[in-house]
């Protein structure tokens, strides 16, 4: 005799895996691929079908040797399923046809998950009316999807993530595959338990090693340092990426330092490019961008009829790729790479402008902030005056400058280097909520008066007024004496070291 | 027998790394694809030192000056002939290219450097030094002291150094990290003694350390730091932190190839109070190319007429000027000239130039061997991120017998992705005994030392080489051992000789600033002949 009850149980988790990995991929391919009515009614669709497929081919399979099949069966959902999310987190950087890779997923799970349930009738079929089976087995199994429909968005994907989600579940199908070895040892011959126990144990371990390997997509420390779950992380060779999605919009972090949030990100980028498209002597029709992988920036660039060309370097194509397949992330910046305006470039912006000797009417320099050797040497008065001389006689060049109430040593590091470098300086701030106050630094070869007016464009943050209030210094951000920095004393990432371990 | 890789690395990094090490059949890993730099030792061996009898000159040419030797010496030489206005100056080198031990190379990624690396950013009385940066483009300005400014993309970018000591690097060379009451103690009574020194002169003005050491004070007690070394004059002062002696130790081996305890402690001294302008005062910004020095040489050698490829046999004084005799690429080649630089070490200067074949044996320098790898990467290994120092310029291992390695695209700011890493090894111990010992060693058995020592701190830095270029400086460069400095100076040029003799080997250190003032000194005796 098979304990029945017990194999409930073991229907009622593989219910709840089933189902997870039906949202995990759903999930997973609103997130990536954006559109997500179409994404989880594809998804739901295919998965039920499949299932569909999977109990009619549930037929040629014959009596013999039954309960190892239907382990191996549980066993291959584990793999399969396990695998899925952190195998299409792989494959989006790389894999073209990411959409048929995650379809494939979803239809290899759900023709797995389609088999489960007929074998295991079958496996009960002589122990009780068919009556009372096919009520059980089928109450367990609806039970198990409600189950995992609270989980998912309550306790997996917050506390989880996606990638340890999916591989938790794979773990918990191997474990009552291996649970069922014991369950159904009745049905099984002495041999076929051991070679079932041994595979069992393999796929367990396999998970749970992925498990911890899983810190190479998010880290339990980094899981917490960020408020919002990850939907989706990428260690470059350049920079560690990091999207969050939560009630208010996403967040897009490299190296762990919030580069914007969707909701507030409008105020950062008008302040960052309409000033300096208005300081430029005549309408910029050829702008630089440098940093700034993000394309928000250039869409506010893009908005200025005046402007013919953009070239935007940032050193990542991980980044910019990103930009520009990530559908969150294209929709916010207006599909800005697609504009036949825009040329990208990868490579370090200190030595493509010493290489390239154009001249722009407008520079927007949007780097991260300088907490490393390899960043701070964007901030030298070398590379502001390799930016000098691609400058047009009557351009003007902005600059993201860190904050000036958190680091003020830092901001003022920034405008005196750059004006150490040969440019006439006006430091601004503004206010962006997830930010703080944020500084830059608008510089032109000669002296001048900072704009007054606001170009005549649809505007969420900046008009006349909030354009001139920029210009002002608080008491608490005004000048203070520092060293200008240089190659070879990086003075601003001392100075930035410092000034933010204080906030830390 | 000839040795085994294993055998090679045993003998070079010592033999727990040589078991650590993927030598003798290859077991663990492939060593790169490597090649041997000619170093023109092979071409001077058997075209001059071993050739039976001087090739006979049928055609004679003729020249106003002839210069010997394309190293920094040589080339400055000929320079200086250019800006005095002596024209037909030409310069015959024994190498296919010119540079001589502050040579270069480059691929698609980077120029690098084969030698020399770096010159110390001059003090206001060195005006020839800041005529030549200042020819370069290399001077931004002038600061509020007047003191000048080296430009910015030359002076070297922080971090300059980094030292790894027991599994992550450390910021600087001194190990601040552990280090004791007693050792901070120590280093400061160093930098006293050393501020001392760097601000003391004699009653005439002159430094006691000056660049070049021409401009070195002679006074007695000054001379008198040449008579001991550089580790006994530590000892006396009770400096003994090993953290001290690590440092200084390094700077002897890095500078001259030499341990402390063979310094001159005049050397010693000198390495680092010469580049400081005063008491208290940072030490002078060093200054670097990308190919370090090569730099200067091929600034240098812009508009001079150089031969490369002739080994030069014979030179002598005639009536009324110079005979040159060599061997180049077509076969023998006489010149004659008014006057000629014999810029060449002082061992080829014995053999070829005639007065001082005959005359009594003038004291015999000390050189030491050197080998220097170029590793050509496809990518950079991974850095640890925490607790650990960013790649610097100058990369060093604490516990290796080598210097570490020195990044060629630190300088530009290439940051990621393939770059050249030049990687130094400087034998400590007698030249000519070290080569026998590497006798039948090549390019695989080097390229594996290399590979061993530099997994010390990268450990899949192998999957990423692409290939490995190994020079071997057998007579790399002269030696300031105990008493050489001083006692082994040679007389004053005579300047109303027409051949004079020009290299940094005169001064018993090989550094830039003196190989280009014995050339400075040559070219300018022989335009005053010319007058
Ligand atoms: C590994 C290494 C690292 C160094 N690093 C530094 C550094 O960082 N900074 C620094 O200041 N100095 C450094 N030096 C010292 C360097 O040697 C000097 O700076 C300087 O380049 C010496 O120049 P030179 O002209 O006096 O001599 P060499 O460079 O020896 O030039 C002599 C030239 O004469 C040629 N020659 C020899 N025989 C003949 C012949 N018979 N006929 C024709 N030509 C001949 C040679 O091929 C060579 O080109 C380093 C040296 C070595 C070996």
């Amino acid at each position: 005799m098979i304990r029945a009850g017990a194999l409930y149980l073991n229907v009622f988790v593989v219910a709840i895996c089933g189902l997870v990995y039906e949202l995990l991929a759903g999930t997973l391919g609103s997130y990536l691929l954006g559109d997500s009515v179409t994404q989880f009614s594809l998804v739901i669709g295919l998965y039920l079908s499949a299932m569909g497929v999977g109990a009619w081919l549930s037929r040629r399979l014959d009596d013999t040797d039954l309960a190892r099949r239907f382990l191996d069966v549980e066993l291959a959902v584990a793999v399969v399923g396990g695998a899925s999310a952190p195998v299409l987190f792989v494959c989006y950087g790389s894999v073209v046809h990411f959409q048929l890779v995650l379809l494939g997923f979803v239809g290899a799970i759900g023709i797995l998950v389609g088999l489960e349930l007929p074998l295991l009738m079958r496996l009960l079929e002589g122990q009780m009316t068919f009556k009372d089976l096919v009520s059980r087995v089928l109450t367990f199994d609806y039970i198990g999807a409600l189950a995992a429909a609270i989980m998912f968005p309550l306790v997996l994907v917050p506390k989880l993530g996606l990638v340890r989600s999916s591989l938790a579940m794979g773990s918990a199908n191997a474990v009552v595959a291996l649970w069922g070895t014991w369950l159904l040892a009745p049905k099984l011959s002495a041999k076929g338990v051991l070679a079932v126990r041994i595979r069992a144990a393999l796929v367990l371990a396999g998970m749970v090693v992925a498990l911890v390997m899983a810190d190479r997509f998010t880290s339990w420390a980094e899981d917490e340092m960020y408020a919002d779950p990850i939907v989706f992380s990428d260690n470059t060779p350049y920079q560690r990426i990091v999207v969050t999605r939560g009630r208010a919009g996403f967040q897009l972090f490299l190296n762990g330092n919030l580069q914007f949030a969707s909701a507030d990100e409008y105020r950062y980028h008008e302040a960052l490019v309409h000033p300096v498209m208005m300081a430029a002597d005549a309408p910029p029709k050829k702008v630089l961008v440098l940093g700034g992988g993000d394309g928000l920036a250039l869409r506010e660039i893009l908005e200025h009829p005046s402007v013919e060309q953009v070239t935007l370097v940032d050193l990542d194509p991980a980044m910019t790729g990103l930009s520009k397949r990530f559908p969150a992330l294209a929709e916010l910046n207006h599909h800005s790479f697609a504009d036949p305006r825009v040329t990208v470039v990868n490579d370090d912006a200190m030595v493509w402008v010493a290489d390239h000797p154009a001249l722009w009417d407008a520079i927007v320099v949007d780097f991260p902030d300088p907490n490393t050797f390899a960043l701070g040497k964007l901030y030298t008065k070398l590379f502001y005056k390799r930016v000098l001389a691609r400058l047009a006689p009557g351009g003007a060049m902005v600059v993201q400058a860190t904050s000036p109430l958190f680091a003020r040593k830092s901001y003022w590091c920034i405008q005196d280097t750059i004006a150490a470098a040969g440019f006439s300086v006006h430091p601004y701030q503004v206010t962006v909520p997830s930010f703080g106050v944020w500084g830059y630094a608008l510089a032109k070869r000669a002296p001048f008066t900072p704009p007054t007016h606001v170009p005549k464009l649809p505007l969420r943050y900046l008009n006349d007024d909030a354009l001139v209030a920029m210009f002002q210094m608080p008491a608490d951000m005004t000048h203070v004496d520092v060293e200008v920095n240089q190659l070879d004393n990086q003075a601003l990432v001392r100075y930035y070291e410092r000034e933010w371990r204080r906030w830390e | 027998m000839t040795p085994t890789r294993r055998d090679f690395v045993a003998l070079l990094l010592g033999a727990p790394l040589a078991y650590a090490c993927r030598g003798g059949g290859g077991d663990r890993g492939r060593t790169p694809p490597s090649a041997l730099l000619d170093t023109g030792m092979t071409r001077g061996h058997t075209a001059v030192r071993d050739a039976a009898t001087p090739p006979v000159v049928t055609a004679w040419r003729q020249a106003r000056v002839v210069v010997i030797g394309a190293g920094i010496a040589g080339l400055t030489a000929a320079w200086e002939l250019r800006r005095q206005g002596v024209t037909d100056v030409v310069v015959l080198e024994l190498c296919d290219v010119a540079g001589g031990t502050a040579r270069g190379g480059a691929t698609d990624v980077t120029a690098y450097p084969w030698g020399a690396h770096y010159v110390v950013a001059p003090q206001p009385a060195q005006t020839d030094m800041i005529a030549l940066l200042g020819e370069m483009g290399a001077i931004e300005g002038h600061d509020a002291t007047g003191a000048l400014i080296i430009d910015e993309a030359l002076r070297c970018r922080e971090p300059e150094e980094r030292v790894f000591y027991r599994g992550r690097w450390y910021e600087g060379l001194y190990l601040d990290a552990g280090s004791t009451a007693e050792d901070r103690r120590q280093l400061a009574g160093f930098k006293r003694e050393i501020d001392q020194w760097a601000a003391w002169h004699d009653a005439s003005g002159a430094r006691a350390f000056a660049i070049p050491t021409r401009a070195s004070s002679p006074a007695p007690e000054v001379r008198a730091l040449d008579q001991v070394s550089f580790a006994a004059w530590l000892d006396a002062r009770k400096l003994t932190s090993e953290r001290l002696r690590w440092l200084a130790d390094y700077a002897c081996r890095d500078d001259y190839g030499l341990l402390a305890a063979d310094t001159s402690a005049w050397a010693g001294l000198f390495y680092f109070a010469a580049r400081q302008r005063a008491a208290g005062a940072a030490p002078q910004s060093v200054v670097t190319w990308p190919d370090g020095n090569h730099a200067l040489v091929r600034h240098l050698a812009t508009g001079a007429a150089i031969e490369t490829g002739v080994a030069v046999h014979d030179v002598r004084e005639v009536a009324g000027g110079v005979e040159v005799v060599a061997t180049g690429p077509q076969g023998p080649l006489g010149i004659r000239a008014a006057a000629a630089v014999v810029a060449v070490p002082g061992f080829v200067a014995d053999r070829i130039v005639e007065s001082r074949r005959g005359g009594p044996p003038a004291p015999k320098g000390d050189y030491g061997a050197w080998c220097v790898a170029n590793v050509h990467l496809r990518d950079r290994p991974r850095e640890r991120s925490r607790g650990s120092a960013p790649p610097a310029w100058d990369n060093v291992f604490r516990d290796s017998p080598s210097l570490g390695y020195v990044s060629a695209t630190h300088q530009a700011g290439r940051d990621r992705g393939a770059t050249v890493w030049t990687w130094y090894y400087p034998f400590p111990g007698d030249a000519a005994a070290t080569r026998k010992q590497l006798a039948g060693a090549g390019a695989a058995e080097w390229t594996e030392v290399v590979m061993t020592d530099l997994e010390r701190a990268h450990p899949g830095v192998r999957a990423l080489v692409e290939h490995v270029e190994i020079a071997f400086w057998g007579h790399g460069m002269i030696r300031p051992r105990v008493g050489a400095v001083w006692g082994r100076r040679p007389p004053d040029l005579d300047t109303a000789a027409r051949v004079q003799i020009a290299h940094t080997d005169r001064s018993s250190l090989a550094l830039f600033e003196e190989a280009f003032d014995h050339g400075l000194a040559a070219a300018r005796a022989i335009v005053g002949q010319l007058a």
